[in-house]
């Protein structure tokens, strides 16, 4: 009989973090702003079809880096739970904070559990009545949940990525504002995948974006793709 | 099974399982119990009785080629249980997503429920498909919905709705009317469910005539209503003493709308004073019943 050979607790998850980690820093990256008028999204994505950004309930929206076939498993499962909730209660009851703690414990049980960790990195993220009420959810391959204001960069190089977000952006910017600081940032990766000097990125025309906003203003549904000559708009508006 | 308010733990295999966009399809493998036509009552027991009835909706088209052609969809406010009114202020047409509109008649309850449901499988399949389904296609899933409810149809609780919508594909308002099995039937024109509806039809017969403009429908859709709520004591008519309208909705390329309460009031004002005039040209001052001698009991008894 053959055993198998002992590796330590810490190294089968440091491995399994390694494999998730590597995954999801080759895709491209996912930035999300609030502005003053609600919560916006963006992202490199030449395809109209496949998307990283989407709707989940009236106020919700979803954002995702990594597997697309792993996340989107996960986007059927949150519009699923958000419409047997809001069903089963009422549309008030649905909550990104609920759909979080869900995503968090598929996550974290998938990270433990099975072969292979999924290889995904979430935002969730609800517009609320004001900014202060904004609720930004950042969910990590292991489960693990951040509770985060304003903005978030997830992806490839997201950490240089978010430090020069972090910089840039502040409260009460308008949707323009935002939306051109969320190119930029999306332009400091080179085609090749390295970051390049801030002042120097590269350009991204609106057609190889996919921009979606969360709109406080709106009456029910929050959720509006930004594409076309509307976005183009948006993003050569200066001063805004 | 998994209750489906339970939202400790994970998400369960169900949610995560790839297949369908229906959110009818799901609840039926997840939570049966949750849909309408799954929950039956006692065998036998009749339940005719026991809700509130929603009464009559009348839907026409209008426009022309070139405006563009939309269709219109109105329901009066009232529901009853018996020979009582059970609601002055039921609401009876719905948007069942941004292009088109389900109005019910039959019992109240289940009705309301399946509107409910109905709102949200075409929501929950423009989510997950990230598209819209065709107007057949929405069609299709309410007669399978309805088809559903035939358990409960058949011990008294039917519900019977009329569909209207605004086809994108080719470019003109449709109606659908439905039975209780499901059946779908394409209307042309114009239609009505409810009580009511023989009168309704009746006035929509005389009034409706192609080519009507939007504004005109609207006052066509209100005067089915009032000749429905004149011979249908399950019928409302426009309450003047509440200020409560009929429901009316005009769906059209730009989606679905719904007149506001001062337009029907106007629209119903002008149409009280048409056919005040209008008796009053055929009886002079006198009352419609007659003159009659001092002292004697005609008419009617209650």
């Amino acid at each position: 009989m053959t055993m198998p050979f002992y590796v330590s607790p810490e190294q089968l998850m440091k491995d399994r973090a390694d494999f998730a980690r590597k995954g999801i820093a080759r895709g491209r990256s996912v930035v999300v702003l609030g502005y003053d008028g609600g919560i916006a999204f963006a992202t490199e994505n030449p395809s109209r079809a496949l998307h990283k950004i989407s709707e989940i309930y009236d106020r919700i929206a979803f954002a995702a880096v990594g597997k697309y076939n792993e996340f989107e498993n996960l986007r059927v499962a949150g519009v699923r739970y958000a419409d047997l909730r809001g069903y089963s209660y009422d549309r008030t009851d649905v909550t990104a904070r609920g759909l979080a703690n869900a995503y968090a414990q598929t996550l974290g049980t998938v990270f433990t559990t099975e072969s292979k960790p999924l290889e995904v990195e979430l935002v969730v993220a609800e517009v609320g009545a004001t900014p202060g009420e904004d609720q930004v959810y950042r969910l990590s391959y292991d489960g693990s949940v951040a509770d985060e204001h304003g903005h978030v960069v997830m992806g490839g190089q997201a950490e240089q990525l978010g430090a020069r977000v972090t910089e840039a952006w502040h409260e009460g910017m308008s949707l323009s504002e935002v939306l051109r600081l969320a190119v930029r940032t999306l332009g400091a990766v080179g085609t090749d995948g390295s970051l390049v000097d801030q002042g120097s990125e590269r350009e991204i025309a609106p057609a190889g974006l996919e921009v979606a906003v969360l709109e406080r203003a709106r009456p029910r549904r929050a959720f509006r793709r930004l594409h076309g000559a509307a976005l183009a708009e948006l993003l050569t508006e200066s001063g805004g | 099974m998994t209750h489906p308010a339970d939202t400790s733990g994970r998400l369960p295999d169900a949610f995560l399982r790839p297949g369908s966009s229906s959110f009818v399809d799901f609840l039926a493998d997840h939570a049966p119990d949750l849909l309408p036509g799954h929950r039956g009552t006692p065998a036998g027991a009749g339940g005719e009785g026991l809700a509130p009835h929603a009464t009559t909706i009348v839907a026409l088209t209008f426009g022309t080629d070139d405006g563009g052609r939309g269709v219109i969809m109105a329901g009066d406010r009232r529901a009853t249980a018996g020979n009582l009114i059970a609601s002055r202020e039921m609401e009876k047409v719905f948007a069942a997503d941004a292009y088109s509109v389900v109005g019910i008649a039959g019992s109240a309850g289940v009705a309301v429920e399946l509107v409910r449901l109905f709102q949200l499988e075409l929501e929950h399949y423009e989510k997950i498909e990230g598209s819209l389904l065709s107007l057949d296609g929405k069609a299709n899933r309410l007669s399978t919905m309805i088809r559903g409810n035939l358990p409960l149809a058949l011990q008294g609780l039917a519900v019977v709705p009329l569909f209207a919508g605004y086809d994108l594909d080719r470019g003109y308002g449709r109606l659908f009317s439905y039975d209780v099995t499901g059946g779908r039937y394409e209307e042309h024109d114009h239609h009505t469910v409810g009580s009511g509806s023989v009168f309704a039809r009746g006035a929509l017969k005389k009034l409706w005539r192609p080519g009507l403009d939007a504004d005109g429908a609207v006052g066509v859709a209100v005067e089915a209503l009032y000749d429905a709520a004149d011979d249908d004591s399950a019928t409302g008519g426009p309450d003047t003493v509440r200020q409560i309208w009929p429901v009316v909705t005009v769906v059209t390329a730009d989606g679905v709308r719904r007149v506001a309460d001062d337009e029907l009031a106007a629209t119903v004002e002008r149409i009280v004073a048409e056919r005040g005039a209008a008796h009053r040209a055929a009886h002079g001052d006198r009352p419609a019943g007659g003159t009659r001698p001092e002292g004697t009991q005609g008419g009617a008894r209650a």
